[in-house]
């Protein structure tokens, strides 16, 4: 395996995920805290993402099938897919659920299912960039960051 | 109660639900995680562990204020706003009204000034907007070692 040429692919890569603002400046900030004492930082945060994630887009999912939508409840579970998308740089899926909130507080049923739908397919896209990224990575061993 | 602030003793206080409370030696500061965001748990626990701080991480205000009225005490205590059982507005009134010192400073989303408002009235002595950064915990830091 070409090092140097995956290594490039990285971080072509990576740049595209900012460049079309999957990624922001969050992100960085997440692997500048990752070092030789925790190599594994970044794919833990964002594996913990992941899980936290599919775990809120169910009880999203759930909420909004009921005969009478508690919107406090489902305004608290966007709240906090809110919260950890941005604190990983999911800039996308973080917009998505500013928009989110406010249909919340209109109490507006359609446009929080047309936003539950935006929301699973920004978390889908940004999600299979991550895992993609992580590939490209192991494929190519503990590259610096 | 102790209200100690830097106690640097290696006891070991065994805590209502089992959890260990260690006042190490070696770090300067005890320090308090309370969100009720796993990913934000972690991120803010490693931007601490860099600081050469290691923090007890709790999921909601309520096993906060347990923590403390069992006897635990803390230099820093990071505190999320918006968390299920007992919100951090809710958790920092009773903290501050139990007598706590720590250093109490608030994380929040990209809210309105009027909850930021009501959050310090609570009792902080700063807010940040989540996440915070290595920035901001240089900053929080400066302001314990002032403080203490």
């Amino acid at each position: 395996m070409d090092v140097v040429k995956l290594q490039k692919q990285l971080v072509d890569y990576r740049a595209s995920l900012y460049h079309e603002a999957f990624l922001d400046e969050q992100f960085t900030q997440l692997q500048e805290l990752q070092d030789e004492n925790n190599p594994d930082f970044v794919v833990e945060v964002v594996s913990l993402f992941f899980e936290d994630s599919e775990r809120l887009l169910n009880e999203l999912a759930k909420a909004l099938e009921q005969q009478s939508i508690d919107f406090k409840r489902v305004d608290a579970h966007v709240h906090q897919l809110k919260g950890s998308s941005s604190s990983i740089g999911a800039q996308r899926v973080q917009k998505v659920c500013i928009t989110f909130r406010n249909y919340c507080e209109e109490q507006n049923v359609e446009g929080c299912l047309k936003c539950l739908q935006q929301v699973k397919h920004e978390y889908s896209l940004v999600k299979t960039k991550l895992e993609t990224m992580f590939k490209i990575l192991a494929a190519g061993g503990s590259i610096p960051m | 109660m102790v209200l100690g602030k830097g106690a640097s003793s290696s006891l070991s206080r065994k805590m209502v639900d089992g959890a260990e409370d260690m006042v190490s030696n070696c770090n300067d500061f005890t320090v308090l995680v309370v969100d009720d965001d796993p990913v934000i748990r972690k991120l803010h626990d490693m931007h601490l562990k860099k600081f050469g701080l290691s923090a007890q991480v709790v999921e909601n205000g309520k096993t906060a204020v347990d923590l403390c009225h069992f006897g635990a005490t803390f230099n820093l205590i990071l505190m999320d706003k918006e968390m299920p059982i007992m919100d951090g507005v809710e958790a920092t009134k009773e903290l501050r009204a139990m007598g706590v010192n720590s250093l109490i400073v608030g994380v929040t989303s990209r809210d309105s000034q009027y909850e930021t408002q009501a959050f310090m009235e609570a009792g902080l002595d700063f807010c940040f907007e989540k996440p915070l950064t290595a920035d901001k915990i240089s900053f929080i830091l400066q302001e314990l070692n002032k403080k203490n």
